[in-house]
């Protein structure tokens, strides 16, 4: 069997309740073995593709496959796919041995005790076989979860939310865990959460969804470098946004005007055919120099800042610039030692490299998935 | 003692005192009562015998109907959980916004009295009623077959009075199951029967248990379907004790009665508890 022939395939994939598009027309390939993370608000959809694919929901429209066999029809117990719910929905009744043996016992699988037991040792349990779900912590109910649901051998095994109900600390450290475990048994992991930083760390893909559609697609860094809506720029990480006009455009530049002042930006990071655009840049990529410095050749200088708030957080240094039209952007700058922390009311230049900086469409929504602390509550 | 604790207490006494007055004297003074010298009479007064005879003579004359009660009420509790475990199931998982208006209908029942019911149970199987026509029509019943002054009336009767104490604490403890639990059945090979037969069923055991235990104890000690719905010879134990206390007078024996029937329900509850394991569950 080549690895291609377990791909986990969405094809025009819709989930409509009423009136309400949850999931609008999803076409996905999640290759065999990669870890595939769906990001997004609550409410996005991306819980709902999920129950999809694991038969919990009945498409309104499309199709899933695994390699060559459509499930879309199949019944959540003859899926060769598995979940790990959210808050986990262990069997409160059972041990923790017979919740992971559940699948292969009704599935009859001849050694399930020995099967259970090498599972157990795999996610470290192998002391609490005789307990009941009630008497772990969370984190170790989160482990049998994903034994109950390894245990199984599943073509491709479905996360929602599975660190949601951990402290911080504990999640941190299940993240690491889940990856080793994905990488030692190459199982496809298709892991849904809100929490963008949890799905950068792990995935090998993200697909940001929003309003029940795929705003991007792609590697952690490509969707953080090169964001292509407002949306994917705010949604991971932060990102200073800017109204420009594009002035001209060829295959080495795109040149835009701010404010009054000529900025460049590479064109493979130009999402907009339209002659106004939000120029993009995040807070960690500029630098700040008193007003005037002398800089390197090809960087973008944008002149007439004035620092309105300063916040040592150790490693870095937050500054809030106020610009000449009104708006503050953020800059984070590196605690390297090598330059003086700035003042509060110093006039200074902010200083990036075009390749860093991204142009989207002006016609969407600058405030487009900006997360309050509350969101992430 | 700390005023949390002493607080506690206090809370505790009026139920007490209510207990303590009116179960604990009585059923003290009942089984006094059952040790009376059965030569007494109502209106001469009774002598303290010490007659533990009166259980002998007791069991021997009534044994049969000990056996009919608790075949007539361990019958009518298998019918309640069969009718009961569906119709909660179903208020629990199936009725959505009407889940409020059935638990409502479950209890309307209890809005007229028991009494009153079991009457209109009597004028339903009468001999022209229309149930005997339907069954006589269909063939299931000889022309001259009847329904009423049967063993059928009688727990049928007892199946309809009961059931809501069946339903209400299935529908307790059903209502409880994370549906998720259901969902992660599936998701693990489990058909949906299957699925319930692992998941959802052990998980409402201690509703079964609840259930059954409030539907055949009050059950097996009532008279009053058989007084009403039966003859003679479907009497229960209940009415045995009904007679003997209230048109024989004849209180030693009734007492005995009452004290050989808690004796047994109570030995039968606690073999049945310990079987089913209640605290075992979660």
């Amino acid at each position: 069997m080549s690895p291609a022939d377990r791909d986990l395939r969405l094809d025009g994939l819709t989930k409509r309740f009423g009136e309400f598009v949850a999931v609008d027309d999803l076409t996905i390939t999640v290759p065999q073995g990669s870890f595939f993370a769906l990001l997004g608000p609550s409410g996005c959809g991306k819980t709902t593709t999920l129950r999809m694919v694991a038969g919990l929901e009945e498409p309104t429209g499309g199709q899933v496959f695994i390699g060559d066999d459509e499930i879309t029809a199949l019944r959540p117990y003859k899926r060769p796919v598995n979940t790990v719910f959210q808050s986990y929905a262990l069997f409160p009744h059972l041990t923790i041995a017979d919740n992971v043996g559940f699948g292969p016992r009704r599935r009859g699988v001849k050694d399930h005790p020995a099967k259970t037991r090498a599972m157990l040792e795999l996610v470290q349990l192998e002391h609490y076989a005789d307990r009941k779900p009630g008497q772990l912590s969370g984190g170790q109910q989160q482990r049998v979860a994903l034994a109950r649901a390894l245990i199984n051998e599943p073509g491709v095994l479905l996360l929602d939310e599975p660190l949601g109900a951990l402290d911080l600390k504990l999640r941190r450290q299940m993240q690491i865990e889940l990856k080793r475990i994905q990488t030692e048994i190459d199982v496809t992991f298709v892991h849904v959460t809100h929490d963008q930083e949890e799905a950068m760390t792990m995935a090998d893909t993200i697909a940001v969804m929003n309003h029940g559609l795929i705003e991007q697609m792609g590697p952690p860094a490509v969707l953080y470098e090169n964001p292509e809506t407002t949306f994917v720029a705010n949604f991971l990480g932060q990102s200073n946004l800017i109204l420009t006009d594009v002035i001209s455009s060829s295959a080495a530049a795109v040149v835009v005007d701010c404010h009054g002042q000529k900025l460049e930006i590479d064109p493979s990071r130009c999402h907009t055919d339209t002659g106004r655009g939000w120029l993009g840049v995040r807070p960690e990529k500029i630098s700040l120099r008193p007003t005037g410095e002398q800089i390197r050749d090809g960087a973008n200088r944008l002149t007439g800042g004035r620092v309105s708030d300063v916040s040592f957080v150790g490693v870095s240094t937050q500054y809030l610039v106020a610009m000449p039209w009104g708006q503050e952007l953020m800059v984070f700058e590196q605690n390297t030692g090598q330059q003086a922390q700035l003042r509060n009311g110093q006039e200074v230049d902010l200083i990036w490299s075009p390749e860093h900086a991204f142009l989207l469409d002006a016609s969407q929504d600058a405030k487009a998935g900006v997360t309050t602390p509350e969101d992430e509550a | 003692m700390s005023t949390q604790r002493r607080r506690g207490w206090l809370l505790l006494v009026p139920g007490m005192l209510w207990l303590a007055l009116f179960f604990l004297f009585p059923t003290v003074q009942l089984f006094f009562t059952s040790l009376y010298d059965p030569d007494g009479s109502f209106i001469a007064g009774y002598e303290m015998g010490w007659e533990f005879g009166n259980y002998v003579s007791a069991i021997a004359d009534t044994w049969n109907l000990f056996a009919r009660s608790f075949l007539y009420a361990g019958i009518a509790t298998v019918l309640c959980l069969a009718l009961g475990y569906p119709l909660a199931y179903a208020i629990a998982f199936k009725s959505g916004r009407w889940k409020n208006v059935m638990l409502v209908l479950v209890i309307a029942p209890f809005f007229t009295s028991f009494l009153l019911r079991t009457l209109s149970w009597a004028a339903i199987l009468s001999d022209r009623g229309p149930v005997t026509g339907f069954f006589q029509t269909l063939g299931l019943l000889p022309d001259d077959g009847r329904l009423l002054a049967t063993p059928l009336a009688v727990i049928a009767g007892l199946t309809y009075n009961f059931l809501p104490f069946m339903t209400l604490p299935l529908y307790a403890s059903l209502e409880k199951v994370d549906f998720r639990l259901i969902e992660a059945a599936g998701d693990l090979y489990s058909s949906p029967f299957t699925g319930f037969r692992k998941v959802t069923f052990p998980l409402s055991v201690p509703g079964v248990v609840a259930g059954t235990l409030l539907t055949f104890i009050p059950a097996s000690g009532d008279y009053i379907n058989a007084e009403l719905l039966g003859t003679p010879q479907q009497y229960m134990i209940g009415n045995r004790i009904q007679a003997a206390f209230l048109t024989e007078q004849n209180y030693p024996l009734a007492a005995s009665l009452s004290v050989i029937l808690m004796a047994i329900v109570l030995v039968m509850v606690i073999g049945y508890v310990r079987r089913a394991g209640t605290e075992e569950l979660v």
